[in-house]
């Protein structure tokens, strides 16, 4: 079977496709119950936590709501298709489609499991089934197809034919042109700092040693100064790219309804939920690969711990096989910790405001994204020209001077306008505490 | 036939599909939507002929930036009404069929001619689409072009900040 693949590529390559996009099909309901009972824990609800709960025999089977999203999924099927009668026929039916590639063809580049690894065992195990395409042009190849995905939501909100719709998706642009902005700069800076754009090559520099100097601990990229600046931009770029809350101002039922997907039903409004889980999923998936060493479990180079501590050498040395074996796994971990963080945001931040969210990501995340980016570069220049400490010394005080450059900048900027008014609330009595609480009983009258 | 040819064929006739679908439709949002399928389209023979880096900046650029910039501005000005858009009969039309038809012809005979040539034409190495050689080629042989190039970027950035500015007082 599996000498048969190899003669085939073609065909190797299909079921490369589906190894990565059936997985995300089959958890996407899993999400969408993780999320409605982690919300209600994190609010003091109690959630979705009854369907499913079979009586055999006398004996109740708890399965935590876990049947809750199969029933929804089934109500969604049942439910009767509105399509009202003044949309643009095709595109409406085109919209959710349009929204649901970008969500799976995403993850076409990212290697789930070692790729061509010398690792305990055979090499490069995995290395058939994973990454379904690992072409030279891995990162841009996510920022090419993230970026296609405003079109489902712009579709949408013009077919409708609805005013509140049409908000949504203009907001949609408007919010994915300025972040995706900040987003690739932050990442060039990552590819300058791992020298190529290839996925693979990329989680093999942050399995090098942790700054050049503690071979037992792996460079994840988070842990490094500049990497650290451009995992927060990514981050943030990454929920406002997937129109997760904070900032699914396309959606914002109390100013515009459901935004884009006011006039979906049935179906068509599952398959816009189910584009949005997957994206959150695989741009968990992304963050993790470049930012959090991919699929290594930990950060640790278990192989260089087993050199330096030799009586402890067969434990490491395990411990190397199960980082090996169980990469799909590690990295499924990383995903759903990427999902989780998504849903704590929502239950943390409000929603911003619409100008707020333009402020945020032209005046602070483009220049930060971008200082960072000068930073890295002149690292790099100092690290090639004066090799052991020059490129920290350079890179240190062009991070000073950049701050300083920016602390300026916005101090001049300051002089010359006037500032946005600031909402505050006006006690009527400042100090309403401090009065005597005199408390008048129901019977008495003065 | 081959396969190759297949696949070329149908991303070809796709992009031709999409690209008269440009001009043909009434409604601009259709319009716009058809060049977005046809520069989706030509990144995948970009692709198909190895030139990976410049297949995805197509679709990075043209289909995920500029595109979506279009379809922004044609949304915001709601161009809904196709009578509005009806042009004019005057000598546009003709004067469009005869230099398209130059372009065309220019076109077919820089493809044609070397095909029709007795020896075998130059091929390109395997790599040189790779984001790697084109960087380095840039970086060196065209170093001076390309920063000529990236000043002309610069000056439109900055003449479109100055003609978006508003003046105040």
């Amino acid at each position: 079977m599996v000498e048969w693949l190899r003669d085939n590529p073609t065909v190797l390559a299909l079921v490369r496709v589906l190894v990565f996009v059936v997985p995300i099909l089959l958890l996407v309901p899993g999400f969408i119950w993780w999320e409605r009972r982690l919300l209600s824990w994190m609010q003091d609800r109690i959630g979705p936590n009854r369907t499913g709960t079979f009586t055999i025999r006398g004996r109740k089977i708890r399965t935590f709501g876990l049947l809750q999203p199969i029933a929804d999924g089934v109500k969604l099927f049942l439910k009767e298709d509105v399509t009202p009668n003044t949309v643009d026929r095709v595109l409406y039916f085109l919209a959710p489609m349009v929204a649901l590639f970008p969500a799976f063809a995403l993850g076409g580049t990212l290697p789930f499991a070692p790729w061509l690894h010398e690792s305990p065992g055979e090499a490069g195990m995995w290395a058939m089934w994973t990454p379904i395409a690992n072409v030279d042009i891995g990162i841009l190849y996510v920022m090419a197809i993230s970026s296609l995905g405003v079109y489902g939501v712009v579709l949408a909100g013009y077919a409708s034919n609805n005013k509140y719709s049409l908000l949504g998706g203009l907001r949609s642009s408007a919010q994915l042109i300025s972040y995706e902005l900040a987003m690739g700069v932050s990442l060039a800076a990552i590819v300058m700092a791992s020298g190529s754009l290839k996925m693979t090559e990329m989680v093999r520099t942050q399995e090098s040693a942790l700054w050049g100097a503690f071979p037992w601990i792996q460079n994840w990229f988070l842990f490094t100064p500049f990497g650290l600046v451009a995992g927060l931009i990514f981050l943030i770029c990454m929920v406002a790219e997937t129109n997760r809350a904070p900032f699914d101002l396309p959606e914002a039922e109390n100013e515009i309804i459901a935004g884009y997907h006011t006039e979906y039903s049935s179906m068509k409004f599952a398959v816009f939920f189910m584009g949005e889980y997957a994206a959150m999923f695989v741009f968990g998936g992304v963050f993790a690969t470049v930012f959090l060493g991919g699929y290594n479990l930990l950060p640790v180079n278990w192989a260089a711990c087993a050199e330096s501590i030799p009586s402890m050498a067969g434990f490491f040395d395990f411990m190397g096989k199960l980082n090996y074996y169980g990469a799909p796994a590690w990295f499924l971990l990383k995903c759903f910790a990427g999902i989780t963080f998504y849903i704590w945001l929502r239950a943390t931040l409000p929603r911003l405001r619409y100008d707020q969210l333009m402020s945020l990501g032209w005046k602070t995340l483009l220049p930060l994204a971008v200082a960072n980016f000068i930073v890295v570069a002149i690292w790099i220049m100092g690290n090639a020209a004066y090799p052991p400490f020059g490129g920290l010394v350079a890179a240190g005080a062009a991070a000073i001077l950049v701050v300083l450059l920016y602390l300026n900048l916005m101090a001049l900027q300051k002089k010359g306008t006037t500032s946005l008014e600031k909402r505050q609330v006006a006690l009527v009595d400042p100090a309403p505490a401090r009065r005597s609480v005199t408390m008048v009983e129901p019977g008495r009258r003065s | 036939m081959d396969t190759n040819l297949m696949v070329f064929g149908a991303m070809a006739g796709i992009a031709c599909l999409a690209a008269i679908g440009v001009v043909a439709f009434n409604n601009p949002v259709r319009s716009a939507l058809c060049l977005v399928v046809n520069f989706f389209v030509l990144a995948f023979i970009y692709f198909a002929l190895n030139a990976q880096l410049l297949g995805i900046t197509q679709i990075l650029v043209y289909t995920g930036a500029i595109m979506v910039l279009f379809l922004f501005v044609i949304m915001l000005l709601n161009l809904g009404a196709p009578q509005a858009l009806m042009e004019k009969r005057d000598s546009k039309p003709l004067l469009g069929v005869v230099v398209g038809a130059g372009l065309a012809g220019l076109i077919a005979f820089q493809v044609l001619y070397p095909m029709m040539a007795t020896q075998a034409p130059p091929r390109a190495a395997n790599d040189f689409g790779t984001p790697e050689n084109i960087g380095r080629t840039l970086f060196t042989t065209y170093a001076l072009p390309f920063e000529l190039a990236s000043v002309l970027l610069l000056v439109g950035i900055v003449g479109a900040i100055l003609l978006a500015k508003r003046r105040i007082g």
